[in-house]
């Protein structure tokens, strides 16, 4: 099964006015096959860069990312990746869109046709399987987003920020689908987000990422996900751990950001 | 500067009528129509369809009203036609004066004229007679029948009494009267107000010079000829430009070497008018036909070079990379996700290239060709057949529209994501 290591990453590169950045320094993480793992830091702690190379769309400058025995070079079908908003393919139908993957390996007609249909079942995108991609909301959108990375059956699913463009109803009807496409298919995730309540909500795993350099500041484990999968999202933020471990890491990521603050204010004076 | 004053009080007056009376009849009751805020609200400024049509007509009624055309009511004062008059105050050497009068008759060109018979009259100034086409003007000998004349020492001295000296002029009830250094008179009737049709016909000499050029040719070809030539020069031209220019802008777009080789030889290309190679063409290929499609070709070429880079840079990078990790082989990317992404670019490209090409075909046709829209009124200009090279100018423009209108259609049904990423 699948087993995805990261191990000992850092990356630094060079500005144009001479100075070097450290976007990241030696983050390592293993994650287990089926886990979810979400990620959660200040703007700048070097998360989507931390995906990007899992992705293989970025090379570190040192470490590895080691996929059930290989190492990552490059993007490739077995990380599918699901993005904010705006990668489908708009001069596709909803059915082409999700039907990329299985097109690009060459999947006989009538199998990928039941992968599709399928899959378009499942994120209830059913009754739209001919509109084009551009005619439905943003939430539909993600759910084909989603339906398109699982018809590929990736081993790892990578999503930057997936429901970060959704209002706040919307968004609350996708956590508990990611949820329930996360139970059904066992998929190994890293969920990177900017709210600590979908961090929370959906991660087996949370890690939380210190900027300048980014690094691993605090990993979790946390029962939420599992709670959440046969339950009301509404009822797990209820919780009183739940409450908890959201001030926790709230306070944690507003000291971050209130050090960043005061650190360009003291470079700046 | 009368018709152009004429024009803006029209212009004036029909705001006035449209919106001010007749719009209360006719008002919209879509959301636009509750804006309150209009003025530097680009989506809430509509063409008014009434104010189109009173142009396009206004137009027509100022052309043919000042061109004394049939089909419209209303005429600007025309040319004086038929007979009218002056008198000439002779001054003999001795001072002793005679007055005698000049008839005149002014005919419509191309009509034939008899001149009027009169009785030459008492003294030694003896009455003249002319004969002066509308909008031209006569040279008149007055002493030349005269008892005394200019080799006498006699001299006219005055027109309807208003003296005259030589190289001066007066202006009668019946039109101005010049007088050369050495005396003679010339005479021109009042010209009116209207155009004459060598400088402007009226529309529907317009009308039945394309019908008679549709049915007869011009220049040993036919109307449809020099069209056809003409749509097929850009279109050879243009096709030819994107067949070369769209690979060169993909490779441009997705290769370093390939970027860093072409972007000078583009950019100093780009702003070359193509109407600056033409003499540059012609020395090279000749004015045949290869020539113009190589000008054509040469026009189209750094506009959709362009367009297909554009395209391919303003490809979103998330769906680059969502394609790879969809498992997208280098040449799935670009056929499924380059090439469609890039199409809407390259359809502006082609409009505005074909828009160039049409531009060019015509100017270079204007240069030198043997048959073409551009040839056709060049050769009518030379003629002084205004009226064809008003038809030309109106077809070439209904052609130009016609292909925009064409590549606009084309484009909503071929890429209807446009915009819409």
């Amino acid at each position: 099964m699948s087993e995805l290591s990261i191990q000992n990453l850092s990356m630094r590169f060079d500005l144009p006015n001479g100075s070097s950045v450290q976007a990241l320094k030696d983050v390592s993480l293993d994650l287990k096959s089926g886990e979810l793992m979400s990620v959660l830091g200040p703007s700048g702690c070097g998360k989507t860069t931390l995906l990007n190379i899992v992705a293989g769309f970025l090379a570190p400058t040192e470490g590895r990312i080691v996929l059930n025995g290989h190492e990552v070079k490059g993007p490739a079908a077995e990380r599918g990746m699901v993005f904010q908003q705006g990668a489908l393919f708009e001069w596709m139908s909803v059915r082409d869109n999700v039907g990329f993957g299985p097109t690009m390996k060459g999947m006989a007609r009538a199998e990928k046709r039941q992968v599709v249909d399928h899959l378009l079942d499942v994120t209830g995108l059913g009754a739209f399987k001919e509109k084009a991609v551009y005619e439905l909301s943003g939430g539909m959108q993600q759910r084909v987003a989603l339906a398109r990375c699982l018809a590929n059956d990736p081993d790892v699913i990578l999503m930057d920020e997936p429901l970060g463009a959704l209002d706040a109803l919307t968004r609350e009807k996708m956590q508990g689908l990611v949820l329930k496409l996360w139970k059904e298919t066992g998929k190994t995730i890293i969920l990177i987000t900017h709210s600590v309540e979908e961090a929370l909500l959906l991660g087996e795993r949370l890690v939380v990422m210190a900027p300048r350099p980014g690094r691993v500041h605090r990993e979790y484990r946390l029962p939420f996900a599992d709670i959440g999968v046969d339950q009301d999202l509404r009822e797990v933020k209820k919780l009183a751990e739940f409450g908890d471990r959201r001030e926790e890491i709230l306070s944690m990521i507003w000291d971050m950001e209130e050090e960043i603050m005061g650190r360009t204010e003291g470079a700046g004076a | 500067m009368i018709p152009f004053l004429i024009y803006v009080a029209i212009f004036l007056l029909s705001f006035a009528v449209v919106r001010g009376g007749l719009r209360r009849y006719f008002t919209r009751r879509d959301f636009t129509s509750l804006k309150t805020v209009t003025f530097g609200d680009e989506s809430a400024v509509r063409p008014d369809r009434a104010a189109s049509v009173i142009s396009v007509l206004t137009i027509f009624l100022l052309w043919g009203a000042f061109t004394g055309s049939k089909w419209v009511p209303v005429h600007a004062p025309g040319p004086f036609l038929g007979d009218t008059s002056f008198t000439y105050t002779a001054e003999a050497a001795d001072g002793s004066r005679d007055d005698a009068v000049v008839h005149a008759r002014v005919f419509r060109l191309g009509e034939t004229v008899e001149a009027p018979v009169v009785a030459p009259g008492a003294g030694f100034a003896k009455d003249d007679v002319v004969t002066v086409a509308a909008w031209r003007s006569a040279l008149i000998r007055a002493d030349a029948n005269d008892t005394l004349t200019r080799k006498d020492g006699a001299r006219v001295v005055a027109i309807d009494g208003q003296p005259i000296a030589p190289g001066g002029a007066v202006i009668t009830d019946a039109g101005r009267v010049a007088m050369t250094p050495k005396g003679t008179l010339n005479y021109a009737p009042p010209k009116g107000m209207q155009m004459e049709p060598i400088w402007l016909p009226p529309p529907e000499a317009v009308v039945s010079r394309v019908g008679e050029i549709a049915r007869e040719g011009y220049q040993n070809f036919t109307l449809w000829q020099h069209l056809g030539w003409s749509l097929y020069r850009v279109v050879a031209g243009f096709l030819l430009g994107a067949l070369v220019g769209i690979p060169l802008g993909y490779a441009m777009g997705l290769s370093d070497w390939f970027r860093g080789w072409f972007d000078p030889i583009v950019e100093f290309m780009r702003p070359v008018p193509p109407l600056a190679l033409i003499p540059l063409v012609i020395i090279w290929a000749g004015i045949g036909e290869s020539g113009k499609i190589i000008l054509l070709f040469l026009a189209a070429l750094w506009i959709m070079t362009i367009a297909a880079r554009a395209g391919v840079s303003g490809v979103r990078i998330s769906k680059v990379h969502a394609a790879y990790s969809l498992g997208a082989s280098k040449w799935q990317v670009l056929r499924y996700v380059i090439v469609p992404n890039s199409l809407p670019e390259i359809f502006t490209g082609a409009r505005v290239a074909m828009g160039v090409c049409w531009g060019t075909v015509v100017a270079a046709e204007l240069v030198a060709a043997e048959k073409g829209a551009g040839m056709m009124i060049m050769v009518a200009s030379r003629f002084q057949l205004t009226d064809i090279v008003i038809m030309g100018i109106i077809l070439i423009g209904i052609i130009g529209y016609g292909i925009d209108i064409l590549m606009r259609m084309g484009e909503k049904w071929l890429v209807p994501w446009k915009g819409k990423g």
